[in-house]
Formats: C-alpha cells, structure tokens, sequence
C-alpha cells in the first residue's frame, strides 16, 4: 500500500477504529481492539480531519490554515497519511 | 510521529490505562487452563453490587484509565452487565466484554450496541467439538459457533481468543482457517501461562518445544496468505522463550485489575505473593489504591530487585519478569524469573518442561476449574498436587 497518496482521495478512519481526544493523556488516542496509539500533536491533527468526507487536498489545505507557520507542512501531511495507510488506521472511501 | 504504545511509557506517575474488571468469579465453563485463583469459590459470594461497579468505572475514568476488559469468570452471568456496559459507554471508555459466549442473547447484544460497548472477544477451544467439550469441561461447541454469527451480525469487531496447549496446538491451521471462514477480524493464539488451574495442569497441556516452533511457522504462513484481512497475534509462552515477559508492563504501571469482590490488583494472580494486603474499592477507593497503598508501590520501579537482574543491562526490558510466577515457582518474589537464562533457579524450567514430556505425569487426570475442586483446595485437601507451588490460590 506504498501507492502515492492523490490530493483528491477521501479517506476515513478505518472501521471499528476510535480516535478521540483523551484529557489524561494530554493528547489524542487511537482506539481498536486489542490495542491503542497515542498520537503526538502533529499526528493527532492530521488524523482528526480524516473524516470519510474532506479529501486529502482540503486536509492539507486545513492544516495550512490552522497552522500557517510551519514550514513543508505538506509533505509532513503527506507523510503522516501514508503512515496511517500503512498501519490500516485509515482506508480509502470508494 | 506517531509512537505504538500499549500504554508502557515512562510517564511518571503512571496511570492506569487499562482496567480490567473480573466483574464475577462464577462461570458455567470449567477450564482446564483458567488463570482465575485456585479457591476462587472462597470469593463467590460477596460481589459488589452495581452501584459499586458504576463507582469503580467512573474513579478509574478519572485516574485515566481509557481500555476496559470486562470479564469474570463469565461475565454474562450477571444481570446488571447492560447497566455496567451502558455506564462505561457513556464515561468513553473504549469497552471490551470477555466471554465464553454462554449467556449471549440476541436481545443482549442489541442492548451492548446501544450502551456503546466497543467489542466482543470471544473465545474458541478448537474446530473439533471432542476437544472443545473436553478442555472446557461443557458442551459448548455449537453454541460458540453460534455466538460469532451473532457478533458478526452485529457488526462488533471479531475477537477471537484461543488458549493454545498440547490439546489444540497441532490443530493450528484449522484453528486459523475456522477463524477466517466465520469472518474473524483478530486473533489471539494465546499459549498457556501457567498460573492458577493452569499451573496445576502444567504437566498436562504443555506442548513440546518442536510443537510450538511448527504452530509458529504455520501462524506465520497463513498471516502471510491472509495479510491485513485479519490479524494473527502469537503470544508466545515463557517456558520456551529465553527470556521472561515484562509482566504487566510493569507493576503498577499501566493495569489495574478490580476483581469480583473488590480488591484492587496490579495483576491476575497477585494474590498469592505472600507478605502483600491488597486495597479493596470498598475501603479506601481506587485512587489510593493505585497511587498510595503499599501493594501497589511494592514492585514499581526497579529498587526491590536483587542479582543478577539489579546490575543486568536488559533489565528495563522485562523488570526481572513476573513477581506471581518467580514466587510460585521458587518461593522467593523478589528473585530472577527463573524463566531467565541468567537466573540461578532456570533449571526449575527446563525441570518442568522434562516433566511434561513424562507420559506417566503428563497423563494424570486434569483438575478442572469448578466450585467443588475449588473448595477442595481451599480447604487444604488437594495439598499433594497443589504443594509444590508455593501458596498457589
Ligand atoms: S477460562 Fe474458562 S473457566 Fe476460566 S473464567 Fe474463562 S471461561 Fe470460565
Ligand atoms: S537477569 Fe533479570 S533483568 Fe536480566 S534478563 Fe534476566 S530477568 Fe531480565
């Protein structure tokens, strides 16, 4: 599943999958059976617009927008989808 | 990036991430390999009452604790398991009910979808009903089958957990095929730990090392055929391995066990550690029990540990391994795992592995898991068998 990532893709969270925001831990989580992530700050906001409805240029565009002082943000958006491909957090939306 | 974590980080003071509450101790199964306390019928009788379950959930919410296993014995066999499903749904816990499947009603199922329980982990024995029926002590066969049809239906996430032995494990293959086939989402081939029922069973289910080295190859075969479709998790048992497990994560560190009457474990069976009085919910609460009560500080950290694990360079990696089972096996809780190469008392491994290779041992009848075997044994009359484990419970 390495296939590059198209701006105009729509992902969602992969099913039976959970991503909230957790007070004690001071950041957001990933929930599935048998098993949890703790996402860092850069990570828990990418994947908190991977709503089944934006595509991937619009997160990126998001993300831009909400944190415009940070340089190349593209490619970390990028990355950090592909990453979440590769461990099936996330699927593509037909 | 993102970091995987099962919740062992060193964030100090750690919380609980993960809460387990044995809500009952009574089950219609009789697992030759259950890991419950060997006189777990001393404890049957005072369970905590709703209004006490609700109490924990909500304090343990609030320490931070995030993953729930609901489990018992069965856990079905409660009525109020919808309350407490319901409670825990709307608190955000991510929640997880533990069962053998008796007891699981359409009706019930419909009501945990709509309390917001997040899986079902359902456990299987073997694809054949003799096995099956044997190993559990019922005839549960059918009604398992069942029970994943109905999971399915439901569209919860497909658990299955399988306690691997002598048993089941040349049926490996099989196992993984019926999984796929019934539309498994994740499996768990968990090889015996010998604690409780199981270490008195220990001669009796433990496989050879060229049978668990085949089931490996075979688990890992299908992961490859099958890929993300469904995951396999291989839990490899500690007899064989070189090394012991980091027990827990750690003591005190990331699990909290509530068992059916109320006491307040780091782990399943640290009861039998002598010298240790464990917090009960009913007396002080859960945020002294996992913050300031001794039990709980007892095994934190590294400073109780003694050579060779004190000055060992892997000592991070598995904390001189699990407290229960040293204690057990050995008598002293404070030495080396003698699953550990580098312990002084390993031989009581290799001793054990020899031992179940001994047909005449390895064929003696099993004690099943039930009330009267239990009492037995809480009333000191199976001290011949239960002796050689220390203070077993
Ligand atoms: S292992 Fe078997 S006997 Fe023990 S609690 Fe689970 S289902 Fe019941
Ligand atoms: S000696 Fe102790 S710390 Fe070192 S590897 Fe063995 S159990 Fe772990």
């Amino acid at each position: 599943m390495s296939d590059k990532i198209r701006s105009d893709q729509v992902f969602g969270l992969a099913k039976h999958y959970r991503f909230q925001w957790e007070e004690a831990q001071g950041g957001y989580v990933l929930l599935f059976p048998e098993g949890m992530i703790k996402l860092n700050g850069g990570a828990g906001e990418v994947i908190k617009r991977v709503d089944g409805k934006k595509t991937v240029g619009e997160i990126v565009a998001d993300c831009k927008a909400a944190f415009p002082d940070v340089p190349d943000l593209e490619a970390d958006v990028l990355a950090m989808l592909e990453l979440a491909v590769g461990k099936t957090w996330i699927t593509l939306k037909e | 990036m993102a970091q995987q974590n099962n919740g062992a980080s060193l964030n100090h003071p750690p919380k609980p991430f993960w809460l387990l509450a044995e809500i009952t101790y009574r089950c219609p199964l009789h697992c030759a390999f259950c890991y419950n306390p060997t006189d777990y019928a001393t404890h049957t009788q005072n369970e905590l009452s709703t209004e006490q379950w609700i109490k924990v959930l909500r304090d343990a919410r609030k320490l931070g604790a995030l993953q729930l296993g609901i489990s018992g014995g069965e856990p079905l066999l409660r009525d109020d398991i919808e309350e407490i499903v319901a409670e825990a749904g709307s608190l955000g816990y991510y929640s997880n009910l533990i069962t053998s499947g008796v007891g699981l009603t359409e009706k019930r199922i419909a009501e945990f979808k709509r309390g917001g329980l997040d899986h079902i982990q359902l456990s299987m024995h073997d694809i054949t009903k003799d096995i099956n029926n044997f190993i559990t002590d019922t005839n549960t066969f059918e009604l398992k089958k069942k029970v994943a049809a109905m999971i399915k239906e439901y569209d919860y996430p497909m658990v299955l957990n399988v306690v691997i032995h002598r048993y089941n494990i040349e049926h490996i293959g099989e196992i993984l095929e019926m999984a796929e086939a019934i539309g498994a989402d994740f499996v768990e081939l968990a090889n015996t730990q010998y604690y409780g029922w199981s270490l008195l069973n220990r001669a009796q289910l433990m496989p050879t090392r060229e049978q668990l080295e085949k089931a490996e190859a075979i688990t890992n075969k299908f992961r490859e055929r099958v890929g993300n479709k469904m995951k396999v998790f291989f839990v490899v048992p500690d007899y064989y391995a070189d090394r012991p497990k980091k027990c827990m994560n750690g003591w005190g560190e990331v699990f909290m066990i509530v068992t059916a009457n109320g006491d307040v474990l780091p782990c399943h069976s640290a009861r039998s550690l002598p010298g240790l009085e464990f917090p009960n919910v009913r007396d002080k609460g859960l945020e002294w029990a996992w913050n300031e009560s001794p039990a709980f500080n007892k095994y934190r950290g590294d400073d109780w540990m003694k050579e060779p694990c004190r000055t060992c360079p892997e000592k991070e990696k598995d904390l001189g391994g699990c407290r229960c089972q040293t204690y057990l096996l050995t008598g002293d809780p404070e030495g080396t795992d003698p699953v550990c190469s580098k312990s002084p008392t390993h031989q009581i491994i290799l001793d054990a592995i020899e031992e179940a290779k001994n047909p005449q041992i390895a064929s003696r009848p099993i004690l099943f898991r039930n009330d009267k075997n239990s009492r037995l044994i809480a009333d000191g009359e199976l001290s011949e068998i239960v002796k050689p484990f220390h203070a077993l419970p």
